[in-house]
C-alpha cells in the first residue's frame, strides 16, 4: 500500500485538433470514477473542463481528432515531443473521422461550398490521423470510444502494464449476445464481419446493420465483404456509400471506397481518387 | 494552443495603435470546442470586442451532399458530442415534414424523451463541471471536489441519469443510433425504461436542489437585456415542435428560419453570422426560453422558479443564465418522468416513406438555443445542398454586445481578474464552438461605429 501511495501521479493531458468533443467527453461520462481517476492521475492539460494548464512534459497525452489545419500539423510535432505516451483517442484521431471524406475530393471546392471567401479558411487538403504524423503508442477506436476501454487504458497506464483490449469482430458481441444476424435474418448490409468489436454490437442489437465506426478489425477482408454487397445486387455507389463513413479513411474501408467510386456527393480531384492507397503508416 | 501560457491570462500590453489596454483569453476554457476572446480599451471606453473561433472546419453541410436522410442523423450528430440529440432532432423532423409522414405518438413522445436526456446530461454539465467552479473560485470541478465533493458529486449523478435516459433509447450516450427517419430503428419496451424511471425519482430532488444551489451564488452585476428568440409551443416547454418566437413579436413555422434571420459571410472576414434581416443580433437558450416559455414549465420546475425570485434577473443578467439552466435541468428530469410513466410501446417503431424532392427545413430547441437545419433534396432523397445554423453561431452577436456592455465595470480590476471575469461572461452562453463549424469568425467589432447591439 505504502509503496503504491509514494509512486508520483502520473501527468495526463488531454488535447483535442479537428473533432465533435465526444471522445474526451467520455472522460467525464466516467461519472462513478471521474473523481478517483483525478486523485490517482494529475492531470495537468484539459482545457474542455479545467483553467490549469499545461505545455508539457506530459507521461500520457490523450489525443482527440484529426490534423486537419496547418497550425495543427505542426502542433502535434510538438505535443509528441512533449508526451512520453501518447494515445489517440478515437476514429478521427486514429482514421482521420467523417471529415477525412473530403481528402477524395477537391479542397478548393470544398471550401467554396461553405464559405463565400473560401481563401481565408486555414485548413490542409486532408484531414488525416494522427498516426499519419508522428509514432502514436495507442490507438483507442469509435466514434465515439468505448468507456470501458478508456477506463482500461488509464487503469494499465497506472500499474504500468499493457492494456488488455479485444481484437474481434462486431460479430462475436452479436454472437454472445444472442442478437440475430441482420445481415441473414433481414439482408440488411452491415460492417460487422470486418468491424472491431467495442460497441456492444449496438447497431445490430437496435435494429440496424454495423456502420463501421468502430473501424477495421486486423486483417479485415473489407473487399470480399464489399464484392458480397455489389453481388448481393447493389449498385456501386450503394456499397461505397456503406464504407465511407466515420472510418471511411481507414485503409482497409479506403480501399472499397475508392475502387467503388468514391464517397456520395464528393467532387474529382481530391488527393485519393483511387482505392489502391498506402495504408502502412497506421500504427498499432 | 494547447497548454500555451499565453492562452489564459495575458498581460496588458497595447495592441493595435491608440489602445490604452488590451485584454486577451488566448485559448477559451470550459467551453466545448476551441476560440479565443480579445478585448481593446481606449479612454476606458471598449473599442474592440473580437472573438475568434479557431476550431478547425470541417465542411459538414459539404460533407452531407449525397446522402439520403437516414445517413445525414448519423453524420450531424458528429458535429457535436455534447449535443448529439439535437442535430438528430432537428434533421429527422426537417426529413418527415417534407416527405409528409405521420409518426406514432408514442413515438413523438420517445422522442421528446431522448431529447430530455440530452437537456439533463448537456446542463448538468455546463452548470456543474463547467459553470460553477467560475461561482465558487476554482480552477475546475476536479478541483472543486477537494471542498466541495458534495456539490460535484451531486452533479456528476446528474449527468449520469441523462446520458443513462438516452443509452436506453439511442444504445450510447454519445452519437447514439436509433433515430431513424419515420421513428426509431428500436423502440424500448417499458421494463427497458424501469431503472432510469427510479434513478428519476431521485434526480427530480437533485436538479430542485440545483436551483436553490445556483439561485444563492451572487453573479457579477449586468444590467443588458438583449432581443431573445426561442421556440415556443400550445402547450408543452419546447423541445421539438412550436413556432419561432421572439421578444419582438416574430411569430414563425419551425421550417421558416430564413423567413427572418439571415447568414452573413461579411466582407475581408470569414465570418457566417446570423442576424435578423434587418441586421440585429438576438439571444437563444435558457434565457430566451424561459422569457418566452416559462408558462410551459412543468409544474415543478416553474414552482421552483418563481422561488427563486430571480425571473426578471434573468432576462437582464446572462450570467444568471445558470438559475436558468437549473430550472430546465428540473423541468428535463420532471418531464422525463412522466414521460416514462404515460409510456405505451408503438405498434410499430418506424413507418415507411417515400421520399420526394424539395426543401427539408426544421428547428428545435437544442440545449444552448434554437438550431436550425435546411437540406435540399432530390428525388431519389439524396441531399444536394445544407444549411445549418447551430445556436453558438447565432448567439455569437449577443456575446460581443454583453462584452461590450459588462466590460466598463471591470477595468478598474487588477488586469488578470478582469480578463477571468470576462471569460466567465462568455462561459454563461455554455457556448458550444465545435458545434458552429462555419462559425470561424476573425471579425473585429468597432463598438463606437454602428453601435452592434440590437
Amino acid at each position: 500500500m505504502a509503496t503504491i501511495a509514494a509512486r508520483p501521479r502520473l501527468r495526463v493531458g488531454i488535447v483535442k485538433m479537428a473533432s465533435c468533443d465526444g471522445c474526451q467527453l467520455t472522460l467525464l461520462d466516467l461519472e462513478d470514477e471521474l473523481l478517483a481517476l483525478a486523485g490517482r492521475f494529475e492531470i495537468v492539460e484539459f482545457p474542455e473542463a479545467s483553467s490549469l494548464r499545461s505545455a508539457g512534459p506530459y507521461d500520457v497525452l490523450l489525443v482527440e481528432g484529426s490534423i486537419s489545419t496547418p497550425d495543427q500539423a505542426a502542433e502535434i510535432l510538438e505535443l509528441r515531443r512533449q508526451a512520453k505516451l501518447l494515445v489517440t483517442i478515437g476514429a478521427c484521431a486514429s482514421y482521420g473521422g467523417i471529415q477525412a471524406l473530403r481528402n477524395w475530393s477537391d479542397h478548393d471546392a470544398f471550401r467554396a461550398a461553405v464559405y463565400a471567401h473560401p481563401e481565408f479558411i486555414e485548413s490542409l487538403a486532408t484531414a488525416t490521423p494522427v498516426s499519419e504524423h508522428v509514432k502514436v503508442d495507442a490507438e483507442l477506436h469509435g466514434c465515439p470510444i468505448s468507456p470501458e476501454q478508456l477506463r482500461e487504458v488509464l487503469v494499465s497506464v497506472a500499474v504500468g502494464r499493457r492494456p488488455q483490449i479485444r481484437e474481434e469482430a462486431v460479430c462475436l458481441e452479436c454472437k454472445r449476445g444472442g442478437t440475430v444476424c441482420v445481415m441473414v435474418a433481414q439482408d440488411m448490409p452491415c460492417l460487422g464481419p470486418v468491424t472491431q468489436s467495442g460497441c456492444g454490437a449496438l447497431c445490430p442489437t437496435f435494429g440496424r446493420g454495423c456502420y463501421g465506426c468502430f473501424g477495421p478489425r486486423e486483417q479485415a477482408n473489407a473487399a470480399s465483404l464489399a464484392r458480397t454487397f455489389a453481388q448481393g445486387g447493389r449498385e456501386d455507389a450503394e456499397v461505397s456509400r456503406l464504407f465511407a463513413g466515420f472510418t471511411g479513411w481507414a485503409p482497409p474501408y479506403r480501399a472499397v471506397v475508392g475502387d467503388y467510386g468514391g464517397p456520395p456527393g464528393m467532387t474529382p480531384g481530391g488527393t485519393s481518387t483511387t482505392g489502391k492507397t498506402e495504408g502502412a503508416g497506421h500504427a498499432r | 494552443m494547447h497548454g500555451d501560457d499565453g492562452g489564459t491570462l495575458v498581460a496588458g500590453a497595447p495592441g493595435a495603435p491608440g489602445v490604452d489596454r488590451e485584454f486577451k483569453v488566448g485559448y477559451l476554457t470550459r467551453v466545448e470546442g476551441e476560440g479565443s476572446l480579445s478585448l481593446n480599451v481606449r479612454d476606458g471606453a471598449v473599442v474592440e470586442a473580437r472573438l475568434r473561433i479557431f476550431e478547425a472546419p470541417r465542411y459538414f453541410e459539404r460533407l452531407v451532399v449525397g446522402r439520403t436522410g437516414d445517413e445525414v442523423l448519423d453524420i450531424v450528430a458528429r458535429i457535436c458530442g455534447i449535443c448529439p440529440i439535437a442535430y438528430q432532432m432537428t434533421a429527422v423532423h426537417a426529413f418527415e415534414d417534407l416527405y409528409g409522414i405521420e409518426i406514432d405518438p408514442s413515438v413523438r413522445a420517445l422522442r421528446r424523451l431522448l431529447y430530455c436526456g440530452e437537456w439533463i446530461q448537456s446542463h448538468a454539465l455546463h452548470v456543474y463541471l463547467l459553470h460553477a467552479p467560475d461561482y465558487l473560485g476554482y480552477p475546475s470541478a476536479l478541483a472543486m471536489a477537494a471542498d466541495h465533493r458534495a456539490v460535484v458529486e451531486q452533479g456528476l449523478a446528474l449527468k449520469k441519469v441523462g446520458n443513462g435516459l438516452i443509452a436506453a433509447l439511442g444504445g450510447r450516450p454519445i452519437h447514439p443510433i436509433s433515430v431513424r427517419v419515420g421513428g426509431f430503428s428500436k423502440a424500448p419496451r417499458r421494463a427497458d425504461l424501469d431503472g432510469i424511471r427510479a434513478a428519476l425519482d431521485v434526480a427530480v430532488e437533485q436538479s430542485l436542489a440545483t436551483v436553490r444551489l445556483v439561485a444563492s451564488w451572487d453573479p457579477p452585476a449586468l444590467e443588458h437585456p438583449q432581443p431573445l428568440v426561442a421556440m415556443r409551443h400550445a402547450d408543452e416547454y419546447p423541445y421539438n415542435h412550436g413556432r419561432i418566437v421572439s421578444t419582438d413579436g416574430l411569430d414563425l413555422a419551425p421550417g421558416a428560419w430564413r423567413d427572418a434571420f439571415e447568414e452573413h459571410h461579411l466582407e475581408g472576414t470569414n465570418a457566417l453570422h446570423a442576424r435578423t434581416h434587418d441586421g440585429r443580433v438576438y439571444l437563444l437558450g435558457p434565457t430566451a426560453r424561459i422569457a418566452l416559455a416559462s408558462d410551459r414549465l412543468h409544474p415543478l420546475a416553474a414552482e421552483a422558479l418563481e422561488a427563486t425570485g430571480l425571473r426578471d434577473a434573468i432576462r437582464t443578467n446572462i450570467h444568471r443564465s445558470i438559475v436558468a439552466r437549473a430550472v430546465e435541468l428540473l423541468h428535463a428530469c420532471a418531464e422525463a418522468r412522466d414521460l416514462i410513466d404515460g409510456y405505451q410501446p408503438p405498434s410499430a417503431p418506424r413507418v415507411a416513406f417515400t421520399p420526394r424532392p424539395g426543401v427539408a427545413a426544421w428547428s428545435t430547441e437544442a440545449p444552448r438555443g434554437l438550431l436550425h437545419h435546411r437540406y435540399e433534396v432530390d428525388e431519389r432523397g439524396h441531399v444536394t445542398h445544407a444549411q445549418i445554423v447551430p445556436p453558438t453561431s447565432q448567439n455569437q452577436g449577443a456575446i460581443e454586445a454583453d462584452l461590450a456592455a459588462f466590460a466598463p465595470a471591470v477595468l478598474d480590476l487588477p488586469h488578470a481578474e478582469a480578463t477571468r471575469r470576462l471569460e466567465m461572461l462568455i462561459r454563461a452562453y455554455d457556448p458550444c464552438i465545435s458545434c458552429a463549424t462555419h462559425f470561424l469568425d476573425l471579425r473585429i467589432v468597432d463598438l463606437r461605429g454602428d453601435g452592434g447591439t440590437g
